[in-house]
């Protein structure tokens, strides 16, 4: 993998708390992932998915380097992004089904996930359409001289509409504080990045604006946390927007009941040999004060937790008809 | 004869005029990519192993391959352009409707710009951006036609006279309809297969279709809802009303002709749109409806519209927004008693 040269302090550097803190939050996103697909493939839960396993760490650590004050944008592929900016299991579980008391009040669904008082704007299905969005609300915050930053997230294949050059351009020229994170998982839908790219390096696109990029392996909770306060950091002072590609890969399929034939086997198993979540446990017992035990009990809380919001999910409240025509406007 | 869905229709008629004309290729995204779906509704499935280069897979760059299909066109070629959603035709539309529809009258009628664009559009347990229905943004855009298919006979016979019309064609089509199958198909879809003849035909762009016939009332109805329009006649039959179902099938133009020679008859009209109600190709009918045979209306028009918001995920909130059976039955019951 060709990331960016860069110094990540190794794992036994940091504190154990935040270590298990973002160990946590990965193992919330995965564990998430893979109850509501299995609710998804038996039929209970509506609507479409589209979901993140494999590209946990990507979310989880940039949004550790954020403060609880800043934002983010996401995309249909946004569970995980709320998950690790401080929404809760119950009202994405809600929202999953449908429910009032999601957290868009069962409106959005699966694709438009968000919550404002947590610093996620709802999450936008239109492909990059959330580049130029960041941008107007970093414009904003530049505007009023608040000290806030956005993360803008969107995924490789953003990279090829006209929406991303336009959005990228003037945060560019403004200086506006937008970390643009693009989870490079090597295809766009069922594309991968060799067909559509000549140059498939995307952070080398910063340059062309005037600002920093850097490729991080984006399976790297730490490198990512890392490279991301970095960025943030650079924003908030006014120094402009500042590109991270993370390298990751989608290990599930792309919607629905994709069966992913379009990636090859040795790339999926390579893939699959660099899983962020066993890669960082195994970062953490290296440590010799977190233990196996340590990271069982972890897992096995948070799936006590997930059951419970899917009990909770599935008995509360459905919109009734006059839910339809509210909300419309302000 | 063979029974065949819309997907495998259009995969056919695609296959079909690619073979008969050199110039036909498709361009859009996910459509040919080994190992894939053969764009969102599995319509192009197989068709890049049997046409090598002519199915040509882009990034997700709706405003540029619409912009190269235009471009193709103008230079001769006969390219069928799609995106997945038609909510992305947003993107698009610039070149559509800038381009596209106006370079004939721009150039004095010096140019040709024979293209297709396939969009599917309808409510479907996707929220607000993959749900929209279209139609109304591109009707009465001047040098545009636009038609929608609700039937496999339709969509193929449809497709093929697309392809060989000198303009621009914009083909809308029904998630619910297609007939998709495997990992592919759709949760709450509904039948639009027919028996496919063997030889060659074409479906003209500008006729509605009489889909039964009745003297009482007169429902008009295009993708989803004409089969509702369809499902409510049966229910009203049973009543004693006959209804008289006419699938639009052409927006823009509309075939007044046929719409015209119904209310002539039935003197009533319900118009049933998936869609907010205001602003809709409803509202266009209704008007044209008044210029060419108001005089033979017993009755003001009625529409069964969808509620003034954009569509809601949770499947409560989205059945309520879109016109179902019920809904339409009960209006043309009423109807039918004024
Ligand atoms: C404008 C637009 N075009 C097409 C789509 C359909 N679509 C949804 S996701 C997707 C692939 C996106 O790829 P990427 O940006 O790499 O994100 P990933 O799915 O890998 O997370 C496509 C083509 C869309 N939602 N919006
Ligand atoms: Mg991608």
């Amino acid at each position: 993998m060709n990331t960016t040269p860069t110094t990540t302090p190794p794992a036994s550097t940091y504190d154990r708390q935040f270590l298990l803190g973002l160990y946590e939050r990965i193992v919330l996103i995965r564990e998430f992932e893979e109850r509501v697909k299995f609710l998804f493939l038996e039929g209970t839960m509506p609507g479409t998915i589209h979901q993140c396993q494999g590209q946990e760490a990507t979310a989880v650590g940039v949004c550790a380097a954020l403060r609880a004050d800043d934002w983010i944008t996401s995309t249909f592929r946004g569970h995980g992004h709320a998950l690790a900016k401080g929404l809760s299991v119950q009202e994405l579980m809600d929202e999953l089904f449908g429910a009032t008391t999601g957290c868009c009040k069962g409106k959005g669904g699966s694709m438009h996930m968000g919550n404002m008082a947590r610093g996620m704007v709802p999450g936008i299905a239109i492909v990059a359409g959330g580049i130029p969005l960041a941008a107007g609300m970093a414009l904003a915050f530049k505007l009023r001289r608040q000290p806030q930053v956005v993360a803008c997230f969107f995924g490789d294949g953003a990279v090829a509409e006209g929406a991303f050059h336009e959005g990228v351009n003037m945060a560019a020229i403004w200086n506006l504080p937008v970390v643009f994170v693009c989870e490079n998982n090597l295809y766009g839908a069922s594309t991968h990045i060799e067909k559509v790219m000549k140059n498939s390096r995307i952070s080398d696109r910063a340059a062309a604006y005037g600002f920093r990029g850097e490729t991080v392996d984006g399976n790297d909770v730490l490198a990512v946390h890392a490279a991301a306060q970095r960025a943030v950091a650079e924003s908030r002072a006014g120094q402009g927007p500042v590109l991270l590609e993370l390298l990751t890969y989608r290990r599930t399929g792309h919607s629905r009941r994709d069966a992913c034939h379009y990636q090859p086997k040795d790339e999926r198993e390579a893939w699959f040999a660099r899983d962020p979540i066993t890669r960082f446990a195994e970062q953490l017992l290296a440590r010799g004060d977190i233990s196996q035990t340590d990271l069982d009990a972890i897992k096995a809380r948070l799936e006590q937790r997930i059951q419970a919001a899917v009990v909770q999910a599935q008995q509360a409240p459905q919109p009734t008809l006059t839910d339809l025509t509210e909300d419309v406007f302000a | 004869m063979k029974r065949q869905g819309i997907a495998e229709a259009l995969r056919d008629g695609i296959a079909e005029e690619m073979t008969r004309d050199e110039r036909v290729f498709c361009i859009g995204e996910d459509i040919g990519v080994p190992g894939g779906w053969g764009g969102a509704f599995t319509v192009t499935l197989g068709l890049s192993e049997r046409f090598p280069g002519r199915i040509i897979d882009t990034p997700i760059a709706e405003l540029g391959l619409t912009g190269i299909a235009v471009g193709a066109a103008m230079m001769g070629m006969r390219p069928i352009a799609d995106v997945q959603y038609g909510d992305f035709l947003f993107l698009a539309s610039d070149q559509l409707i800038n381009n596209a529809a106006k370079m004939r009258y721009m150039s004095g009628g010096t140019v040709k710009v024979p293209m297709v664009m396939r969009a599917p559009i309808g409510a479907t347990g996707r929220g607000s951006q993959h749900a929209q229905s279209m139609e109304r943004y591109f009707t009465g855009v001047p040098g545009l036609k636009v038609v929608a298919v609700s039937t496999a006979y339709d969509a193929k016979g449809i497709l093929k006279a697309a392809v060989r019309d000198d303009n621009p064609v914009m083909i809308f089509e029904h998630k619910l309809l297609y007939g998709s199958k495997g990992a592919r198909a759709e949760p709450g879809a509904v039948d639009a297969t027919s028996e496919i003849p063997e030889d060659d035909y074409v479906v003209p762009l500008d006729r509605a279709a009489v889909r039964r016939e009745g003297r009482h009332i007169t429902i008009l109805g295009w993708l989803l809802m004409a089969h509702f329009a369809a499902a409510a006649a049966e229910i009203l039959a049973g009543e004693g009303i006959e209804a008289e179902v006419i699938d639009v099938r052409s927006l823009s133009p509309i075939d007044y002709e046929t719409i015209g020679a119904s209310i002539r008859k039935t003197g009533r009209v319900v118009i049933v749109e998936e869609g907010p109600k205001t602003g809709g190709v409803s509202a266009e009918i209704a008007a044209g409806i008044m210029e060419h045979c108001g005089d033979s209306l017993m009755a003001p028009v009625v529409r069964v519209a969808s509620a003034d918001v954009p569509v809601p995920f949770s499947p409560v909130l989205e059945n309520a927004y879109r016109p179902d059976v019920p809904r339409i039955v009960e209006a043309a019951r009423r109807l039918a008693q004024t």
